[in-house]
């Protein structure tokens, strides 16, 4: 989609200019200037456009964010900046300057030496970026000696570049491979080779996605501070609001290849003024929003497949407040006053976008708690090369009917251990007992009958990997139907089409392959499925992080709709504490295969809580609001092989108590308040006048 | 790390991956095969092959068991193209009526061996554990034999023909399938929809068969056509050792043994021309195993 008039730019970029923090007088002009670019991708011998006009600039000393979902272009832009994009891919019309210089005229020799020394780049996943057979010390001083310096000089640098990313023991790392060090290390590797020939603009691309919300807190802690230092301008791609509004002056929202809005990120993210920033705001469950109090706002329809021929404005299909202008017409990008720009028709009138679901919930007949599964005592020891990792160790918890319990704590602290021992997929320690509505159940899943089967189901983190993509949806969610709930012929056409309609699908779906639907979708014909023979306890493990927001958003309202008319109990797991809190009547906190704190939820969030959980709460960025004063966590999650004696959390505790009982005793789980349990040596009363200052709560 | 896991990005090597690896119907790899020009060259002269195997005693210019004691060892000349062997017999006819008895059984003794590979392996890939290293020692020792030797003893044990060839090559074969198959299982195996399905209460067989087999069934099927091309190989080294079908059957491999020792005397079509068909469809069929690989290529 191309708008008829050449969109103007000068008056924007004057604007901005005012606006600029610490404008750096430079002849080159901006660090990134990206001008009216087209990037097409060649596929199956047609053209199709990832990127249409887009235009921002990135100045000197600023960081840039550039927010969308997926789909949306923002990494075929990155990679383009670095003219690294797949073979089939080229810059069809406008330019990239970098530093005033055309990266798509340059000669491979230029190109060389702009990767080399003044463009650099950290990805989403920094074991991939690393090579699993060189020393990590041998891959970052190679930074250096491309740059020109002799071998000894290159480490002797690359060890005191380590040390600035705050390594503790640069010497000790720069000895290992890229598998013996943690995800948040590697990326700490990473952002130190990035950041060794002092570019001027550093690429961050989904920088933190694969991480743990602690360790993301320190990634962006460590790139904000770097940045302040060495004067980079950064270009910081991300689909997560909050990490963007946290880390950039300014902000570009990309939908489907085009630049929607763009303007400081404060002002964009308190009063945003194109329709579809306003809806993927209130797609993010926040300031307290809970789910027997909102339903979360979506963003209806699909994202236009790439190479769409859209008349009109790209966003009308799905937008609230399109008319027909909107539909005949592409908006033009029109400047605002602020150095804000936008492209929409009723840009003034954002903020009245009406609310694509309803926000009313009818809340079921909570009747007295009953106990829905109950775990005592569990435990769970894993044996490699004759070393006992202990997994899980002594886990007490009660699930009860109808409600939803949260399981919340890093990675590598055992809630996806403890789900597959409840389902059965993994058979717990000799002692431990795990109990279906006072019935015991036998650890492994074959030895179970249909009953017990059907009355525990999963909703997986990744719906590509948990249907079979050689299967139709009718078939996926037939033969469950068949199997749990004992059904065939006629009735079980029919359960099946129910089960699709309560799903918010359409039977036309059913005779599809999961390849031909998105992810959303995908992860909607998981959830049929899990409720194909009426479960009463489902185990949701992460099941809305592969997706984007406004999808987020929408299978969370699908999951509180099922358990509101089918009284089912959700085992909720998720890294993303929005989410957890949205959807949490009680909250589990586990590390190192211990639970840490289990209580309602707005107690575990707002406090007085447990060290750890104060750490996890104050992890997570704020899309608004003021900044809260962060508890860190230093140090590394020991290793679940060797925890650490006493309390397992005082190596990185920043509450540990003076006198040695923390490293020497084990606290144990002890009811603190009605509900509320906890395994810490600080008395509750101390917590609470300790963490009063901070504001608690993470909204 | 499993945090956001691959969170909500799109990167342009998953744009580029979309194109080639996403799961295709059969409909699709047809389309992309017959675009190939790899394995249309391969085809056309596969099915000229067959053609000959099918009907080439009704087009060939003489009957290939035709012996003419006044015409031995006539060079390629009008009457006999390819010219005649040592017992006068049309070396052109004897070629194309070769390809019958070659054919049956390189492509049933492949298929044998891909379905006995194929159920060792998804046992294997599937169970793992104690299964996996019981059959896999069993295999091993297969595979650490030359497979013209296994031929050779089991040939003579039960004595040669058609069935034999068949069963011997087979045998030979399903370990190197097995093996294949094993390793796309061990793939599958750790994928979520394995643990959907035990989860509602599947019995190992329905989840080999039914869920994981249709998965890897592309790897399968490249393994299939590049062992036909082995196994053509095979069966012309087994006759022309003496243990194909029973003279006089018109054989590729058997009429180079028969007439190899008249090389020196200037009787070059009586060898050439056999070795040259035999090449002619190995290569056939490489040629196509390369396409099919080239489409189903992860």
């Amino acid at each position: 989609m191309t708008s008829p008039e050449p969109r103007t730019e000068a008056p924007a970029a004057a604007v901005r200019l005012k606006l600029e923090p610490n404008p750096v007088p430079n002849r080159f002009g901006d660090a990134l200037e990206v001008n009216h670019v087209d990037i097409t991708y060649r596929v199956r011998g047609h053209d199709r456009r990832a990127i249409s006009d887009v235009s921002f600039n990135v100045h000197h000393g600023e960081s840039y964010g550039l927010v969308g979902e997926s789909g949306s272009g923002k990494s075929t832009l990155a990679v383009a900046v670095e003219r690294y994009l797949p073979r089939n891919g080229r810059v069809s019309s406008g330019s990239i300057l970098v530093n005033g210089r055309d990266v798509v005229a340059m000669s491979g020799e230029e190109l060389r030496q702009m990767r080399a020394k003044s463009v650099s780049m950290v990805y989403q996943e920094p074991g991939r970026a690393l090579n699993p057979s060189i020393r990590v010390g041998r891959q970052v001083a190679e930074v250096f000696e491309i740059a020109g310096l002799r071998s000894s000089e290159a480490l002797e640098r690359a060890e005191a570049m380590l040390a600035k990313v705050q390594i503790s023991d640069p010497g000790r790392v720069m000895r290992r491979y890229p598998h013996q060090l943690s995800g948040g290390m590697l990326q700490r590797v990473v952002v130190a080779m990035a950041l060794a020939t002092d570019p001027s603009l550093l690429i961050l691309d989904e920088p933190t996605t694969a991480l743990d919300a602690t360790v993301e807190a320190e990634i962006l802690d460590l790139v904000a501070t770097l940045r302040s230092e060495l004067e980079s301008s950064v270009l910081f791609i991300s689909h997560n609001l909050a990490v963007i509004a946290k880390m950039c002056d300014r902000v570009g929202v990309l939908y489907a290849g085009e630049l929607v809005e763009e303007g400081p990120a404060r002002e964009v993210f308190d009063n945003p003024r194109h329709p579809y920033t306003v809806g993927l705001l209130r797609c993010i469950p926040r300031g307290g929003l809970r789910k027997d109090t909102a339903r979360l706002d979506t963003i209806p329809g699909f994202l236009p497949s790439p190479g769409h021929a859209a008349v009109g404005c790209i966003f009308a299909p799905r937008c609230g407040l399109a008319d027909d202008r909107c539909r005949s017409e592409a908006p033009p990008m029109t400047d605002l006053t602020g150095g804000r720009r936008v492209s929409c028709f009723h840009n003034e009138k954002s903020a009245d976008l009406p609310r694509s679901t309803p926000v009313d919930i009818v809340l079921g007949e909570k009747g007295a708690p009953e106990t829905a599964v109950r775990l005592s005592n569990v435990s769970k020891t894993f044996r490699t090369r004759g070393e006992a990792v202990r997994a899980l160790v002594d886990i007490d918890l009660e699930l009860l009917r109808g409600e939803t319990l949260g399981l919340v704590g890093e990675s590598g602290s055992g809630k996806t251990t403890l789900a597959r021992l409840l389902l059965g997929l993994s058979a717990p320690d000799s002692g431990s007992s795990i109990e279906l509505e006072g019935r015991p159940l036998v650890g492994g899943v074959r030895e179970r009958d249909r009953e017990q089967l059907k009355a525990l189901q999963i909703v997986f983190q990744n719906p590509d990997s948990a249907l079979n993509r050689r299967h139709t949806i009718q078939r996926i969610i037939g033969r469950s139907v068949k199997k749990l709930a004992g059904l065939s012929g006629e009735a079980l056409r029919q359960r099946v089409i129910d089960l699709v309609q309560s799903v918010r699908m359409e039977p036309r779906h059913l005779i599809l392959r999961p390849s031909q639907l998105s992810g959303g979708l995908k992860q909607r014909v998981a959830i049929a499925r899990a409720f194909g023979g009426e479960p009463r306890v489902v185990v949701c493990d992460e099941p809305t992080s592969a997706l984007d927001v406004s999808v987020q958003a929408a299978i969370l309202n699908l999951l509180v709709d099922l358990q509101i008319s089918k009284q089912v109990t959700y085992l909720f797991i998720s890294h993303d504490l929005r989410v957890v809190g949205y959807l949490s009547d009680r909250i589990a906190v586990m590390y190192l295969g211990r639970l840490m704190e289990v209580g309602p939820s707005d107690i575990v969030f707002k406090g007085p809580h447990h060290p750890y959980t104060e750490a996890l709460v104050s992890s997570v960025p704020r899309i608004d609001g003021p900044i809260a004063t962060r508890i860190r966590l230093s140090g590394e999650i020991p290793s679940a092989a060797k925890p650490p004696a006493g309390c397992v959390f005082h190596t990185r505790c920043p509450r540990v108590l003076d006198d040695g009982t923390c490293e020497n005793v084990e606290p144990p789980l002890v009811e603190v308040a009605p509900g509320h349990l906890m395994r810490c040596h600080i008395p509750l009363e101390e917590l609470r006048s300790l963490q009063a200052p901070a504001g608690g709560g993470y909204e | 790390m499993i945090g956001a896991g691959r969170g909500a990005v799109v990167t342009p090597e998953e744009m580029r991956e979309v194109q080639t690896s996403a799961p295709q119907s059969p409909r699709t790899v047809w389309h992309e095969l017959v675009r190939s020009p790899t394995f249309l060259v391969g085809a056309a002269i596969v099915l000229f092959w067959i053609v000959c195997a099918i009907f080439g005693t009704t087009f060939a210019p003489h009957s290939p068991l035709a012996q003419q004691l006044l015409a031995t060892n006539a060079h390629p000349s009008g009457a006999h193209l390819f010219g005649t062997d040592q017992l006068g017999r049309d070396v052109l006819s004897r070629v194309i009526a070769g390809a019958r008895d070659i054919l049956v059984i390189a492509a049933v003794a492949t298929l044998l061996g891909t379905v006995v590979g194929t159920a060792l392996g998804l046992v294997m890939g599937y169970f793992g554990g104690g299964v996996d290293a019981v059959v896999g020692r069993i295999v091993e020792t297969v595979l650490a034999l030359p497979v013209i030797i296994v031929g050779v003893l089991f040939v003579r044990a039960i004595g040669p023909s058609i069935p034999t060839l068949i069963i011997v090559i087979g045998f030979v074969f399903s370990p190197l399938i097995a093996r294949t198959v094993r390793a796309a299982v061990l793939a599958e195996r750790d994928l979520d929809y394995v643990a959907a399905a035990q989860l509602r209460g599947d019995k190992a067989l329905h989840i080999m068969f039914v869920e994981i087999l249709p998965n890897v069934l592309p790897p399968i099927l490249v393994e299939f056509t590049v062992r036909i091309g082995y196994a053509v190989f095979t069966v012309a080294t087994l006759s022309f050792l003496g243990l194909g079908p029973p003279v006089p059957t018109p054989d590729w491999g058997a009429d180079i043994s028969a007439n190899y020792t008249v090389i020196s005397a200037g009787y070059w079509w009586e060898t050439l021309f056999p070795a040259l068909a035999i090449a002619s469809l190995v290569i056939a069929v490489n040629l196509i195993a390369d396409g099919v690989e080239a489409v189903l290529a992860q």
